[in-house]
This record gives C-alpha cells, sequence and structure tokens, in this order.
C-alpha cells in the first residue's frame, strides 16, 4: 500500500506539451543561431574553431550547420555578434538542408513537396503510433534522453506513442548513434523487417552528422547512408523535448503549417531522402496545406484515408492497438 | 601522473615476470595498452597499490608478430590483449581465448593502430556466428541481441544454455565501436575535453576530468582549487543520475511501477537540475583543459534548497524500495560476485565495492577536490550479489549528494571571483600522462599524449570495459530472469565498453 498513495501524492507531473506550451522546455540552450548579419573576421575565427567544422563562411556570410553543431558554444563565445544560444527545443526538420542556417533562398515548392510525401506516409499511423530504437553506435545519452520519454513527465503514451519491441509492430525508428560498421546490417534488418508505411528519425548530431565521433574506420557520418531518414533532431544529445517534437513532426501532428517554414529552420534548397518516393501512396489524399486542427479531424481523415485500403496487416494493428 | 621517468622498461619476458610479480604482492591490475612506438609497439601495463600507480613497459618490436600473454597468470589482462590483437594486430601468444573483441577484422583487413599518425581505412568486419564453447547435451546458443527489446545500447550476449541455467555467456561489443582513440589524433587539446566527454556519455563529467588531469599532469601544472571543487560538484551530481538510472533498471525489471515512476521523475529533476547548473543535461562543456569554464551557472541558497529537496525525495523512496520484500528478494542472491573472483578480476567501482574491494579513487588516490572534502561512511558490503551492489549505490548516492552540498559551500565561500580564478592557461603541451576519476561506473583511467598541443595518442580505459569481462562470469546460480537485474547492477555502458 505504501507505494500507491506515495505515487498519488505526488499530483500530476506530465508535461502539457504539445497541448500547452511546458514551461521547463524552452529554458534551456536549444540551438545556436547564427545572425543574418554574421560576417567578418571573428567570423571567420569562429568557423576556424568550430570543433565540427559546423560553420562555412561564404560570400554572403556565414551559414551554421545545426546538423554537425554539438552545442559546444565555443563560436559563441569567439564571435558573440554573430553568434549566441537560443532557447527551445523544436529544432528537428523534415529536409537535412532545413538544418543548415541561415537558409539560402527558401523553396516553398521543395519543403511542400517533402511535407506532402511524409503526410501522405503518415496519415494511418496519426492517433497510434509504435516506436522502435535501435543504437547504431551512440554515446549512450541519447538512451538515457529516450528512455525518459517513457517515465512520468514525458509520457509519451497519452500521446498515443508506444514503444515496441518487436519492429514488426514498429512504424518509427528511432535511430541514434554515428552508423558504426558493426550497426549497418542490424539496422538495416532492422529498418526491413518494419512494416510500411514507415518513417525514421535520427536522432542526435551523431545520427544526423556523424558529430565529434564520426568519419573513423569503423564509424560512420550518420545514419543516412545506412536507412533513408525523413526527420533529423539535432543536438548533442538532444533533449527529451527535442526528441518528442521530432516524433510529433514525423507523424505530423506538427509542424503541418500550411506551405510555410519548417520549425527547425528555414526552407530547404535541394532534394533530400525525405523526398523520396513514399512507401505506400494513398490514393485521394488531402491538399499538402489542409491543416489538422483538433482530433475529430484527425479522425475523419484517418478514416479517410484508410477506407480504400483497407489491407490485412496494417489497419488491423491499428485496431488492436486502440 | 606523469609517465616520462616512471616507466619501468622490461624485455618480453622480463614484462611479464614484472605484472605477475606486482600482482602477486597485491597490486591491482587496472590495464594494459599499446601505443604505436618509433621501433614498433610499446605495451604498458598499469598496477595500482597502496594509492600508487605503477606502469611496466615494453617494446613489441617492429615486424613481431606478438607478445607472451599475460593473462595465463594474470586473467583480468583477457580483455585487453584482445582488444590489442583487435586494434594493432598483434597476438597475445598464450591465451587462452584470444578470439576478436572490439573489432573482428576480416582475414587481410588491416589493424587501424590507433595513434600511428596515418588515419586507418574503413575495416571490413567478420560477424559471423561463433562456435560455441559449451558442449552437452540440449546446450543451444541464444544470441541476444544487437537490437534487444527496449532501449537499450547494442551489445550482444551469446548465451550458452541448456534451457533457464547460463553457465557460459560471451558479450560482443564490436557492434558499436567506434573507433574514439583514433578520433583523438590530431586534435587541439579542447576539442579533445570535448571527444571525451562523448566516449562514454553519461559519463561526460568524470571522462572530462579524468582527460583534462592527464593533460594538466603531462604539463605539470594544477588547476586552480575553484575549478576543482566545480569539478567535484558536477561529477557527485552525475554520480547520482548514473546511480538512479541502475536502480530504475532495477525496479523495471521487477516491475515495480510506482518505485520506477517516482525515481524516474526524480532523475528527470535531477537532469533538469544538472542543466540549469551546466547548460547541459550532462554537464557537458564544463570541464575544460586546464580548469573549468566557470561557476556552475546559478548558487546559492537556491541551489542547496533543489538539492536538499530532492535528496529527501530520493532518499523516502530509497528507503521504502529497500524495505519492499518484492524488490529486495529478487535481488537477493542474484548475480553473485565472491570477493575472490572480484579480487582475481581486479574487479572495480560500485561492483568491486559490493564483493568487499573497497577501493574507491575519490580516497585512495584523491584528486579533484576529494582530499579536502569529508565523506559519508559507506559501508562495506561483501555479498557480491546484486543486492549489495544495490546498497552500496543507495549509500553513494547520500555520499554523492554531501560532497557535492560541501564543494557548493566551499565555492561560495571562495566568492564570485576566486583567488586563482577558473583556469589555467596549459599551453602547447608536449609529454605522456595518466589522468583518472572516479566515474560512477569504477575507476577510470586515461592515457594522454601530446605533442606542441596536439593530441598524439588518447587511450580512455572506461570501468565499463574492465568490468564486463566480469560480467560474463556473474551467472553461477541464476536463470534467464535474473540477467535484466544482474545487467542492471553492473550499471555498464556499452559505449564506454566498444570505445
Amino acid at each position: 500500500m505504501p507505494w500507491a498513495t506515495r505515487g498519488l501524492r505526488e499530483g500530476v507531473v506530465t508535461t502539457p506539451y504539445p497541448r500547452r506550451p511546458d514551461g521547463y522546455g524552452p529554458s534551456f540552450k536549444g540551438h545556436v543561431v547564427c545572425g543574418q548579419a554574421a560576417g567578418g573576421a571573428e567570423v571567420i575565427a569562429a568557423a576556424a574553431e568550430c570543433p565540427t567544422g559546423a560553420i562555412e563562411v561564404g560570400a554572403q556570410g556565414a551559414r551554421l550547420d545545426r546538423g554537425r553543431c554539438v552545442l559546444c558554444g565555443r563560436c559563441c563565445e569567439v564571435a558573440p555578434q554573430s553568434f549566441h544560444f537560443a532557447a527551445g527545443f523544436e529544432t528537428a526538420a523534415i529536409t537535412r538542408q532545413a538544418l543548415v542556417v541561415p537558409g539560402r533562398e527558401p523553396d516553398e515548392a521543395e519543403v511542400a513537396r517533402v511535407r506532402e510525401q511524409l503526410s501522405r506516409r503518415v496519415r494511418a499511423l496519426r492517433r497510434s503510433v509504435h516506436l522502435r530504437h535501435v543504437d547504431a553506435g551512440s554515446d549512450g545519452s541519447e538512451e538515457w534522453e529516450i528512455a525518459a520519454l517513457m517515465g512520468p513527465v514525458y509520457d509519451v503514451q497519452r500521446l498515443g506513442v508506444f514503444f515496441t519491441a518487436s519492429p514488426r509492430h514498429a512504424d518509427v525508428l528511432l535511430v541514434t548513434g554515428t552508423s558504426t560498421a558493426g550497426m549497418l546490417a542490424p539496422l538495416r534488418q532492422t529498418y526491413d523487417a518494419m512494416p510500411s508505411p514507415k518513417v525514421v528519425v535520427a536522432v542526435g548530431t551523431d545520427a544526423v552528422s556523424g558529430g565529434l565521433v564520426g568519419g573513423t574506420y569503423a564509424s560512420g557520418n550518420g545514419v543516412e547512408g545506412a536507412v533513408p531518414v525523413d526527420v533529423f533532431v539535432p543536438g548533442s544529445p538532444p533533449s527529451p523535448f527535442s526528441i518528442l517534437y521530432g516524433i510529433l513532426l514525423a507523424v505530423g501532428l506538427v509542424g503541418q503549417a500550411p506551405g510555410g517554414r519548417g520549425p527547425g529552420g528555414r526552407a530547404p534548397d535541394e532534394p533530400s531522402p525525405g523526398g523520396r518516393a513514399p512507401d505506400e501512396p494513398a490514393p485521394g489524399g488531402r491538399a499538402p496545406s489542409e491543416r489538422a486542427t483538433t482530433l475529430a479531424d484527425v479522425e475523419a481523415a484517418e478514416r479517410k484515408a484508410l477506407a480504400p485500403e483497407r489491407g490485412p496487416v496494417a489497419p488491423n494493428r491499428k485496431a488492436v492497438a486502440r | 601522473m606523469k609517465l616520462e621517468g616512471h616507466l619501468d622498461w622490461h624485455d618480453l619476458e622480463g614484462f611479464v615476470r614484472a605484472v605477475v610479480k606486482s600482482s602477486s604482492e597485491g597490486a591491482r591490475f587496472c590495464g594494459l595498452f599499446a601505443s604505436p612506438a618509433p621501433a614498433g609497439t610499446r605495451l604498458l601495463a598499469v598496477l595500482s597499490r597502496a594509492g600508487q600507480l605503477l606502469a611496466e613497459a615494453t617494446l613489441v618490436p617492429e615486424g613481431a608478430a606478438g607478445f607472451p600473454a599475460l593473462t595465463p597468470v594474470v586473467p583480468a589482462a583477457a580483455w585487453y590483449e584482445r582488444e590489442i590483437k583487435d586494434l594493432f594486430g598483434l597476438e597475445p601468444f598464450g591465451h587462452p581465448r584470444p578470439g576478436p573483441l572490439v573489432l573482428p577484422r576480416r582475414p587481410g583487413s588491416p589493424p587501424p593502430r590507433p595513434g600511428s599518425g596515418t588515419p586507418a581505412a574503413p575495416v571490413e568486419l567478420d560477424t559471423s556466428p561463433l562456435p560455441a564453447h559449451v558442449q552437452g547435451e540440449g546446450v543451444f546458443t541464444l544470441s541476444y541481441g544487437p537490437v534487444r527489446s527496449g532501449v537499450f545500447e547494442s551489445v550482444e550476449y551469446l548465451i550458452e544454455t541448456p534451457g533457464e541455467r547460463i553457465p557460459h555467456l560471451r558479450a560482443r561489443v564490436f557492434y558499436k565501436h567506434r573507433g574514439v582513440e583514433a578520433r583523438f589524433c590530431g586534435l587541439s587539446l579542447a576539442d579533445g575535453a570535448l571527444l571525451a566527454e562523448r566516449y562514454e556519455g553519461v559519463a561526460s563529467v568524470a571522462h572530462a576530468i579524468a582527460y583534462c588531469s592527464a593533460l594538466e599532469s603531462a604539463a605539470g601544472a594544477q588547476a586552480p582549487p575553484a575549478a576543482q571543487l566545480v569539478r567535484t560538484f558536477h561529477a557527485e551530481l552525475e554520480r547520482v543520475a548514473n546511480h538512479l538510472d541502475s536502480v530504475l533498471r532495477h525496479t523495471e525489471a521487477a516491475a515495480q511501477a510506482v518505485a520506477n515512476a517516482r525515481l524516474a521523475t526524480h532523475k528527470e529533476r535531477l537532469q533538469r537540475l544538472r542543466a540549469d547548473l551546466s547548460g547541459s543535461r550532462f554537464g557537458r562543456g564544463v570541464v575544460v583543459p586546464g580548469g573549468v569554464a566557470g561557476a556552475p551557472l546559478q548558487g546559492g541558497a537556491k541551489v542547496l534548497g533543489s538539492l536538499g529537496r530532492l535528496e529527501k525525495a530520493v532518499r523516502d523512496d530509497l528507503d521504502l524500495l529497500m524495505a519492499t520484500p518484492s524488490f529486495v528478494d529478487r535481488l537477493r542472491g542474484t548475480g553473485v560476485v565472491p570477493p575472490e573472483l572480484a579480487y582475481e578480476r581486479a574487479a572495480v567501482g560500485p561492483v568491486a565495492r559490493g564483493s568487499g574491494q573497497n577501493e574507491d579513487l575519490r580516497s585512495s588516490r584523491p584528486y579533484a577536490a576529494y582530499a579536502k572534502l569529508e565523506r559519508l561512511d559507506v559501508p562495506e558490503r561483501s555479498s557480491g550479489d546484486a543486492l549489495a551492489r544495490q546498497w552500496v549505490r543507495a549509500d553513494e548516492i547520500f555520499d554523492a549528494f554531501h560532497l557535492s552540498r560541501q564543494a557548493l559551500e566551499e565555492l561560495e565561500a571562495l566568492g564570485p571571483e576566486p583567488a586563482g580564478g577558473w583556469r589555467v592557461e596549459l599551453g602547447p603541451v608536449t609529454g605522456e600522462a595518466l589522468g583518472w576519476a572516479e566515474a560512477p561506473q569504477g575507476e577510470l583511467l586515461y592515457l594522454v599524449s601530446a605533442e606542441n598541443g596536439r593530441l598524439v595518442r588518447v587511450k580512455p580505459r572506461s570501468a565499463s570495459f574492465h568490468n564486463l569481462a566480469l560480467f560474463t562470469a556473474a551467472f553461477p546460480n541464476d536463470i534467464f530472469t535474473d540477467f535484466a537485474f544482474i545487467e542492471a547492477s553492473f550499471g555498464l555502458s556499452v559505449a564506454g565498453a566498444a570505445g
């Protein structure tokens, strides 16, 4: 008995995110901002100091690749006029290019195309999503942050997001680590074992670009070459909120603003692996800019999407999950 | 400890004799490390005796196929010699089981030789299944991993079993071998600290401390007193987080849902507090070569208050947990590592301290500010089971709170601008040294060699690597369902073991 009463005594510790903003999430340094006017000698010095070569200095000024950034803050010290830490955890993006800030000329059509393809693929998943995690050479910290999602503070199950042991039940693959030589085959086997439609989320700077560790005799430069990545979550490691945002982005529960900018940054300027052909093109889908605002909308859209293609596997599984 | 002038050089046979002699005189075997040398490969055996490190060295000349193995006489060397074979291509002659460990190379794929100055080409792995060791009726090999059920780091356990009992277990850690040692070569000293934090991400602070103190020894410098306190403070919070994680995994395995939820909440609060104090939920970026980046971002009564509340909440729940029979019964007698085995395998950390081996670097080879701070009494445990390890961690959690509070108070007493500042400039360091820290997993060693401010060779030796070898022997009377408890009670990080 003592445990039961103790559990009740604490009250609700679960975050209201994403329904309402969480007071804690935005308070820690989530990403580095590269000023539009970044330039001059201090930026060149900052680029030289960056341990992962995330800063590129061109004719139009500097650009920062958040997918390579390990948040060490050295550029903010060397070039405080151009770089500074900013709060916020909504750092994930649906294209690798969108992590490079400030973006070049935004290509709205390209973003819309990638978003539409992703959205069409995940339409059937929105209310019940099963995740499978694979470590492809992380430093171990990303696993802590992913595990925290199952705890009472983040409690992703309230959002219909569940972790599953079997890849056969999984809709979303969370991959951490640089993609080591040893994990290439197991990672690919896990991906292949998942039913379509499926989405891959690269969790952490190591998984996005290799970070500080990538590029050795046994370590790749991120998981993009091993499996097709749909959502990129930078951070070394990303906080549980950042990972949660990446998962919600993957299944279209956030970031559906019509034709607008991706939440992780500006629009991309070239196609990315996220733009590959979808596994299961759903017939008669909604327009890309259409937005699901309420649960009823989501359900209606889901029914519509499922109705013409009620196959033997996926819908049954969803029915069980409900 | 600076290595120049402290190395005892031997020929290959003399090397084995010297290590065996020290070991039989009671010195604890800490590790065997290879480094490329001008005329071959240098082997360095590190042993610890009465708070002193002994460094025995020998040279395997260029062209030699291998070296006489220590393992037949010093069993704790088994994994080190296999690692050297994988990474340097040197055969440990006489090793009872010299199979690949961290990098099973295909025949013809050259060893990477980290530290040799030339980046190695991508290796080709031979991941074929291993032949069984155990023969007998109905005995089969259960391959558990590398992708396991749950959110785990990738590792494969080969369980050879007739069903239920686990007479023989092998760990294959190569899946997530990243070759971090090779990545260190050529980095600046500051970049090296960032990489060290990512060698074993859950023990970032300990790794940064061990790496930086090795550099400071090589430079003949010392971090200022205020920096030592800041290091201690963050390191102890990291210890609490890791120990809580271990307890969490126990409660998960024992299906103690409320305890699990409550401890997960405490751990999350602690991680948030760490982020408030350092800008990183893992304390990254605090420890830099020569000192620290600065004071904790918040100080004074507010932090002491948060720590106090957290400690009380953890204490209440741990007290109840350790008095919950359905939990404690699950741990008692599970995964027994008898003191003799822990001694023979030179176990480190909470695993050793649960088996009557009481070495803790914070007392035996004090670093950072530990010599100045008072420690709580952590009672000796020698039953060697998962429960003993659990008790060690529970006691250490409160010791860690006590230490971190003292460190914070001492720091406050030094004022906002402490004499000596937060860091000293190390300059273009040239030299080789050993640094250490008592990570939450146990003794952590860093062998660091630099030339004109650039890293030449860095070899981290995590407690996870050292203890995982012992983990495979910790199933004397245990069955499948004990696996999760024994794994949680060792509290190891695969990243640290795989490198």
